[in-house]
């Protein structure tokens, strides 16, 4: 899945360190997700739309044509 | 940001809590099979009583570990669950298939020394370090 949590990250300025601590997530789970390694959970993607103050289509995106 | 930090910072200590408990746990069960393995001839001259209390001790300290190792995988993040859950799979997997047969090649004479349990733990061991540093490094 593909997602804008870097440009996201980085428009705030924030670490991955720092995203991890508001999420309590590792830091390697932040840059697995962010490198589209690893598809966090509903509750996880839920969080960070939550912290972002944004829907969470805006963040995430499915990278699978037949599904848009 | 600083709502969450308290929570956050909570869940930091918790995952370090469970490594040290676990830490502590994994120490004593060695302890308590190290102490049952060379203690009935060395230390307690074959009394029976001693050697079922060290024993009834050493299964009571594996449930402990057990218990400790399942929150540890608990308190763990949910991509972190999932590399122990594919390092765990492969193991087993891996134990099945090993230890299915390495009984055989004993009655089969296929290799000179008796199999032992031991064996099939230091096969998973070393198959779970091996699958947890593959599966980690695929999700770096």
């Amino acid at each position: 899945m593909k997602n804008r949590l870097k440009v996201l990250r980085a428009e705030r300025n924030w670490t991955q360190a720092q995203l991890a601590a508001e999420l309590a997530v590792s830091r390697q789970t932040i840059n697995a997700i962010e490198r589209e390694k690893f598809d966090p959970s509903l509750s996880l993607a839920f969080k960070l739309s939550r912290l972002f103050d944004l829907p969470v289509h805006d963040i995430f995106e499915d990278d699978n044509p037949n599904n848009r | 940001m600083n709502e969450t930090q308290n929570s956050n910072a909570k869940w930091a200590a918790e995952v370090k809590r469970n490594i040290s408990r676990l830490h502590y746990w994994v120490c004593a069960w060695v302890i308590s099979i190290g102490l049952l393995a060379i203690g009935p001839k060395l230390l307690w001259n074959l009394n029976t009583t001693m050697t079922i209390v060290v024993g009834l001790a050493n299964l009571a300290i594996g449930v402990g570990m057990i218990m400790a190792n399942m929150q540890f995988v608990k308190g763990q993040d949910e991509m972190q669950q999932k590399i122990f859950l594919e390092a765990a799979a492969l193991t087993l997997g891996v134990i099945v298939v090993f230890g299915g047969s390495y009984q055989l090649w004993g009655s089969a004479a296929l290799i000179t020394f008796e199999p032992q349990v031991w064996h099939l733990l230091c096969v998973m061991g070393l198959t779970f370090m091996i699958a947890m540093s593959a599966v980690t490094r695929k999700y770096r």
